[in-house]
């Protein structure tokens, strides 16, 4: 892998950027491999990387229907934090905070990872509760989550609203300040090209339609559009379309997929500093490096594979926005568009073995999956190496739905993450 | 004053003489009434505009209309009524627009940000994934501040927007999207036809290519003429709207479709009643798809200077504006129809430099005229670089096949690459669009919706047939729509020109293997040869090649330069384009402004207020109010003097001492009736209720699924087949829904109604040792003696003359009643009770005394002490199980494993070591305070108040293991210090509950 800087990019400015080569390869699948990674969203690239990076895997493909970074890694609104409830939950997303910071140095790729903050708006008596919880929860976990009054939270954003005489006006903020953003696409090329540049075969245009088994129950490969590929292990990270994969092993998952919104506006000059979330009038917002404020809320009530969604949605996202920032109503929406989001009974994700032998899986990270990228892959990868789940990761089961040991960080919070 | 605008050619155009003075970038400039900010800018000569996204490169006016990339500007009202990123290209001007020009300092002509283009070699494609690395901190300390300030186009309005928005939602049988030839004439036909139609426009003045097409005719008089006659027609008849200044910008599912109009920006001073903008959602029957084409650019070398557009612009700034774009105007082109624009500009007397014609050697009708007139025709030639900073000053131009360069001096320069039909709105609509390798270029293919794509749109070149095409798809919408039969009449003396042909990506000279700036996408300043890197660098998917080089995501998203893109990595790949793919249309069309989709929902109306009917009287007397979902309720009710500790204080103590009204309105409410109703409650409920007797009334928790506490409440039986069940504030809606649910999938066999009644019955609540006498007189037909009504019972009878279902039951501890009566009598009857209540020095409470009165005698609420993991157990309700029920929603969930398991966290009460200390809510719970972090966590505290009743702080908390814990000393640690506490039983009051009959 050439390495990426300054100086590389000067010399290629003297001979018109010719000498750089393809961050990533195209190979031809191979007859077999080691581990078969399904699904080359942000979450299966880590994987892969982490596998060859930290577990010396050395014959590792990604299988990608589409194109890598296509789904839901590049349609989200990017925001990391680590500020949950629950110490599984705390623990697994703090892991990947603390992976955010270093990841474009290790990867050798500017994933832009930006800790401006990320502020939660209390509105009512019971969101004050609720986040003082967390905040609780959170100091004694040795996560940072701070209280902020309508005053602080105003200084913190001076955009914001506080005005008593708004509808719901603004009781307090919850403050993480080493939450921010990443660029989404950067993530999923940069584990691409290291992924690559560690032998990692990734296979775009690949899609896998069948699971094959042995005799004994293990698995032995895949069957794809582009053939049988054998594979000792096979994890399957597919988000919306887990369920579906799953299927092709007999393994029913509890997952539900509904269409997620989000919309930018037109690029304007800062006028936004960090992320600010508000659950009971539901809408949240930060701006781009580029300067597009990028704007997302709830997911439509219907289940549906249709990577799109309803005007009414964006409608009620953008009263949201226009309530807490009246100056906002002269912007304009420049793109809307949805993903599909896979959501688990307790909305927290399901990273773990599976009752086939060699097949794992890693999903149900619903609305809030991007924030985790590295800490999954990190641990996936372990799991898969293994064949036993990391410490961070262990609670994470499928069983978990038989026997009641939930995660239930939305029902702790009364609202999607 | 503003110098008259010279480059106006007399006798050219349809505007009037109306004079409307405007400023740019704080000069005055003369326009005429019905301009755009650009085409009185050309007026004028003014060609540079703004300033290019990354490179900061002068730019000028590419187009006429929606899709251009360069000409953006601020327009403001006044302080309030700033808005970035206008296109020059849209606005109209009225006298005193003042425009500002963007991404520059300090000024226009000098802006240091140019630098970034000298330095451009460092910025190819992607170049910041690649650097801004070392040292680590200096991203989000340096670079990413720079970068920022750098993006972004506009400056974002900093006050809030004084403007209204409003909304309308119409239906019609047929819906015409685009106001062109096409969509005139599919509306005429299907309005002739008999149908319902909406016609919307997102030009000022309807017409569409028609604006410059000067040598159509149709019924042997000008197209333009036939168009503004047929728009009058439809304008006149009752069945139609015409929508003009309105972009359909989303088409969604079942036909719906969202469209944007712009009412007032073009108006000097609008009338205040106006909306700036208005949000249409239109249900159609048949939509007829009439979008037209949009003109490409030649992508060449510094083909980006102020002064070269596209063909069909200098066009329809010349016969509909009637402006000349320059003095001395080259075109360079790859089709015929750029040939008509420089016919036109030389019989309004432009010299031509030069037609430079990509194809070889030709001589169509376009090329003769153009050679009639003297105007030199280079075929097989192309332009390879130009000239000038702030303005086009030069083409130099050479043999496609090499040979010696001709420089031509010129001030403005014309392209035309061919037309792209615009498919945005059919693909929007899930259609797939099918590649024409004929035409090369996309167009409707599989239709998924019930619409219909016509003229340039649709890929139809020429009017003759664009015009029959469109009568019969507006005939054929209005007959599938209306069942009517009749037809329309097709206009005779049709002859329009010839749009076929072009070209996609480079022209020689900025071919692969150059180095070149030749643009594809303008504002985003990406050129052919960041594309390639894109492709070089493993960019194999044409959405990475966007992502990667964000060609097309600027805010024309693409409209000229998605085409050329994706031939240029075609290209590189050694792939046709439809295997390279598309990336997809999304919505909207164009930016909307979000004030517009958001319409009155602001302020009051962003979310509807719920009041309770005695809300004014609780208002009257200084109540403070809380949210609590929808509804306004009140907190407490402060005397002089009293913050809200003293008045809670206050409130409780009366209310045990004598007695306290409280309003319980907000509780949701659900008459559940029917022969099955005992039946439904028992599986929607813990709780046994086939045996509560009529009269009687039972605490019940309902369950979801997984075995946790979805909601509670006390629920009356009425009559055998009839249910008055209460539900939590915030609960009522989906609790209904959840019982709905039940009823319709799971059990639709039972016979059973639910009826929301929240907002039928006020309820009162009057608490404490007094509350008997205190309702006794007004109370008609009920005994309510102890012995004839006891705790937990339910009667209807009257109250105050009116009727009423009264509760006897208590969420205080004390002797209580509830006092359900008719909405419309709630005021009256709290008035009545509260004159009653003054002889015995009651008080009014409000929801802080409600929920200290509660703790103090453990009793739960749903949200607070659990949060969708507490289990009935878990919350000390074992009692409300009935035990020998073999089925109730949640009664697997129960089984599970782990909610039966050992060690789980259980409700129980706390006492601090200092009883006036008062703990937080949501504070955690741990047994060693000096535990480094991370500690482990027992629980947490879930409700605390002090108790002026028991002297000391109270609180609830769920604990691991908690029953086993009585007794134990445990801390919760806060950031200045652990506090110590003391593990006890939930109930702090009257553990006896002697008071409920005292």
């Amino acid at each position: 892998m050439r390495k990426y800087s300054v100086f590389a990019i000067a010399r290629e400015a003297m001979r018109g950027h010719k000498g750089w080569n393809e961050q990533w390869g195209s190979p031809e699948p191979k007859s077999e491999y080691d581990v078969i990674i399904v699904g080359a969203g942000g979450h299966g690239l880590a994987t892969a990387y982490y596998l060859a990076k930290e577990h010396g895997v050395r014959n590792i493909a990604v299988l990608e229907k589409g194109w890598l970074g296509g789904g839901n890694t590049g349609r989200n609104t990017t925001i990391i934090r680590s500020n949950y409830l629950y110490d599984e939950s705390a623990k697994l997303y703090d892991h990947a905070v603390k992976l955010w910071d270093g990841l474009s140095q290790d990867l050798n790729y500017n994933v832009m990872y930006s800790p401006r903050g990320v502020m939660m708006l209390a509105h009512n008596v019971h969101d004050v509760q609720v986040f003082k919880r967390h905040i609780h929860s959170n100091r004694l976990n040795g996560i940072d989550n701070e209280w902020l009054t309508p005053e602080e939270a105003k200084e913190f954003c001076p955009p914001l609203n506080i005005t008593k005489n708004a509808r719901y006006p603004i009781m307090g903020a919850a403050l993480q300040r080493r939450g921010g953003t990443a660029r989404h696409d950067a993530v999923a090329w940069g584990y691409a090209r290291a992924a690559s540049a560690r032998g990692v075969d990734i296979i775009q245009n690949c899609e896998v339609t069948g699971i094959r088994r042995s005799g004994n129950g293990h698995v032995t490969g895949v069957e794809t559009t582009r053939g049988f590929i054998g594979a000792k292990k096979v994890g399957v990270v597919a988000a919306g379309h887990t369920s579906v994969l799953m299927q092709m092993a007999d393994v029913r998952m509890p997952l539900e997929s509904y269409p997620l919104q989000a919309l930018v506006s037109e690029p304007v000059k800062p006028a936004f500093p960090c992320v600010v979330m508000s659950n009971t009038v539901h809408a949240y917002i930060s701006q781009s490096d580029k300067g597009e404020l990028v704007i997302g809320a709830g997911t439509d009530q219907y289940i549906s594979y249709s990577q799109t969604g309803g005007l009414h949605i964006l409608n009620h996202t953008l009263d949201a926005i226009c309530e807490m920032f009246p100056m906002f109503a002269r912007m304009k929406m420049l793109r809307s568009w949805g993903g599909i989001v896979d959501v688990t009974p307790d909305r927290s994700p399901i990273l773990a073995k599976t009752p086939v032998p060699g097949l794992y899986v890693n999903c149900g990270w619903g609305t809030g999956g991007f924030k985790a990228t590295p800490g999954s892959g990190h641990v996936f990868a372990h799991t898969i190496a293994n064949d036993n789940p990391h410490p961070l990761n262990a609670a994470y089961t499928l069983e978990r739905f038989r026997s009641g040991r939930l995660i239930d960080e939305a029902a702790a919070a009364a609202v999607a993450h | 004053m503003a110098e008259p605008a010279s480059f106006r050619v007399s006798g050219k155009g349809r505007l009037g003489s109306k004079g409307a003075n405007f400023t740019f970038d704080g000069a005055s400039y003369q326009g005429v009434e019905g301009d755009t900010l650009a085409s009185a800018l050309l007026a004028n000569g003014v060609h540079l505009v703004g300033r290019s996204f990354k490179y900061h490169r002068p730019r000028g006016i590419l187009s006429a209309g929606a899709e251009e990339p360069n000409a953006l500007v601020n327009i403001e009202r006044d302080p309030s009524r700033k808005v970035p990123n206008v296109r020059a290209t849209v606005q109209e001007i009225y006298p005193g627009l003042k425009a500002v020009s963007q991404n520059r300092w300090p000024s226009l002509a000098y802006d240091v940000g140019e630098v970034n283009n000298i330095a451009s070699p460092m910025f190819s494609a992607g170049f910041y994934y690649k650097t801004f690395m070392w040292p680590k901190k200096a991203w989000e300390k340096f670079y990413e501040p720079k970068i920022r300030a750098a993006a972004g186009l506009g400056v974002a309005p900093d006050l809030p927007d004084p403007d209204h928005y409003s909304q309308r939602f119409a239906h019609c049988d047929v819906l015409v999207l685009g106001g062109g030839a096409a969509g005139i004439a599919a509306a005429t036909a299907a309005a002739e036809s008999g149908a319902r139609v909406i016609l919307c426009d997102e030009q000022a003045d309807l017409g569409g290519a028609l604006r410059f097409e000067a040598g159509a005719m149709v019924e042997n008089k000008p197209a333009w003429d036939w168009a503004q006659e047929a728009i009058a027609k439809l304008a006149a008849n009752d069945r139609v709207r015409v929508l003009p200044r309105t972009t359909a910008f989303g088409y969604y599912a079942q036909n719906f479709v969202a469209l944007a109009e712009r009412v007032t920006d073009h108006l000097a001073s609008p009338n205040p009643g106006l909306p700036r903008e208005r949000l249409w959602q239109v249900r159609a029957g048949r939509v007829v798809i009439a979008t037209g084409a949009i003109e490409r650019h030649m992508v060449f070398a510094d083909n980006d200077r102020p002064g070269i557009m596209l063909a069909s612009a200098a066009r329809t700034y010349l016969n509909h504006y009637g402006v000349s774009v320059g003095r001395k105007v080259g075109v360079f082109t790859a089709n015929d129809s750029a040939y008509q624009a420089a016919i036109d500009l030389k019989k309004a007397g432009t010299e031509i430099a030069a037609i430079v014609d990509i194809r070889p050697a030709s001589e169509g009708d376009a090329v003769q005229q153009a050679r009639a007139l003297g105007i030199e025709v280079l075929s097989g030639h192309a332009v390879v670089k130009t000239g000038g900073r702030l303005r086009v000053s030069s083409m130099a131009v050479r043999s496609v096949n090499v040979g010696a360069e001709r420089v031509i001096p010129v001030d403005a320069l014309l392209m035309s690459a061919g037309w792209t039909p615009s498919v945005h709105l059919f693909s929007q609509s899930r259609g797939r669009v099918a590649f024409d390798e004929a035409s090369q270029r996309f167009l409707p293919g599989t239709y998924a919706q019930a619409c219909v794509s016509v003229g340039a749109s649709n890929g139809t070149d020429r009017l003759e047939a664009t015009l029959e095409e469109a009568y019969a798809a507006g005939e054929k919408a209005a007959k599938e729509t209306t069942g009517g039969t009749k037809s329309a009449a097709r206009p005779a003396g049709v002859s329009g020109e010839a749009f076929a042909g072009g070209m996609l990506g480079t022209t020689p000279g900025a071919e692969n293997g150059t180095t070149v700036a030749a643009f594809v996408d303008f504002q985003n300043d990406v050129t052919a040869k960041d594309i390639r890197l894109a492709v070089r660098e493993g960019m194999h998917s044409i959405e990475h090649v966007k992502r990667f080089t964000t060609n097309g995501m600027a805010t024309d998203q693409g409209k000229t330069s998605n085409m050329h893109g994706l031939a240029i990595a075609a290209e590189v790949l050694g792939k046709d384009i439809p295997s390279v793919g598309l990336t997809t249309f999304r919505a909207p069309y164009t930016p909307v402004t979000f004030g517009t989709i958001v319409g009155h929902a602001k302020g009051e109306l962003f979310d509807p207020t719920r009041r309770t009917p005695i809300h004014p009287w609780a208002e009257a007397q200084g109540a403070a109010f809380e949210d609590v979902g929808q509804w306004k309720r009140a907190w407490y009710f402060p005397r002089a003097g009293e913050d809200m500790h003293r008045a809670v204080d206050r409130e409780c103590k009366t209310v045990r001492e004598t007695a306290g009204l409280f309003d319980a309105s907000t509780l949701g409410k659900i008459e559940v009736v029917g022969p099955d109703a005992a039946k439904f409650m028992e599986i929607l409920y813990t709780n046994p209720w086939e045996k509560l007797e009529v009269g009687r009334c039972r605490y019940g928790i309902m369950l979801r699924e997984d075995g946790f506490i979805y909601d509670d409440g006390v629920v009356g039986r009425l009559a055998s087949d009839r249910f008055h069940v209460t539900t939590t504030t915030g609960g009522a809606p989906r609790v209904m829904n959840h019982m709905e649910d039940y009823l319709q999938t799971e059990f639709p066999d039972l016979k059973v109604w639910l009826t929301s009644i929240t907002e039928q019955w006020a309820v009162i609540a009057v608490q404490g040792p007094n509350s008997r006498k205190i309702i006794e007189p007004l109370v008609e037909g009920i005994d309510i003696s102890d012995a004839a009504m006891p705790h937990m019972s339910v009667r209807e009878g009257r109250i105050c003359g009116v009727p009423t279902r009264l509760f006897r039951m208590s969420f205080t501890g004390e002797r209580g009643f509830e006092v359900n009566v008719p909405a419309d009598y709630g005021q009256a009857v709290w008035e009545a009770l509260w004159a009653e209540g003054q002889k015995y020095g009651a008080c009014a409470y409000g929801t802080e005394s409600m929920h200290v009165l509660r703790a103090e005698k453990g009793y739960i609420i749903v949200g607070q002490e659990t949060d969708g993991t507490v289990s009935p157990y878990d919350a000390g309700l074992d009692w409300a199980i009935g035990k020998k029920k073999r089925d109730f929603v949640g009664i697997r969930g129960l089984k599970r494993s782990d909610l039966v398991a050992d060690g789980r966290k259980q409700l129980v009460g706390l006492r601090t070591k200092n009883p006036r200390t008062v703990l937080e809510e949501g504070a955690q719970i741990v047994a060693n305070p000096r535990e480094p972090v991370p500690m482990t966590m027992l629980g947490h505290v879930t409700s605390s108040y002090w108790s002026e009743n028991c002297g000391h702080s109270i609180a609830l908390a769920l604990l691991q293991n908690g029953r086993k814990r009585m007794g134990q000393t445990l801390w919760v640690p806060m950031p200045d210090g652990a506090i110590e506490v003391e593990v006890t039983g939930t109930v702090f009051f009257d553990p006896e509950g002697g008071r409920l009959n005292g």
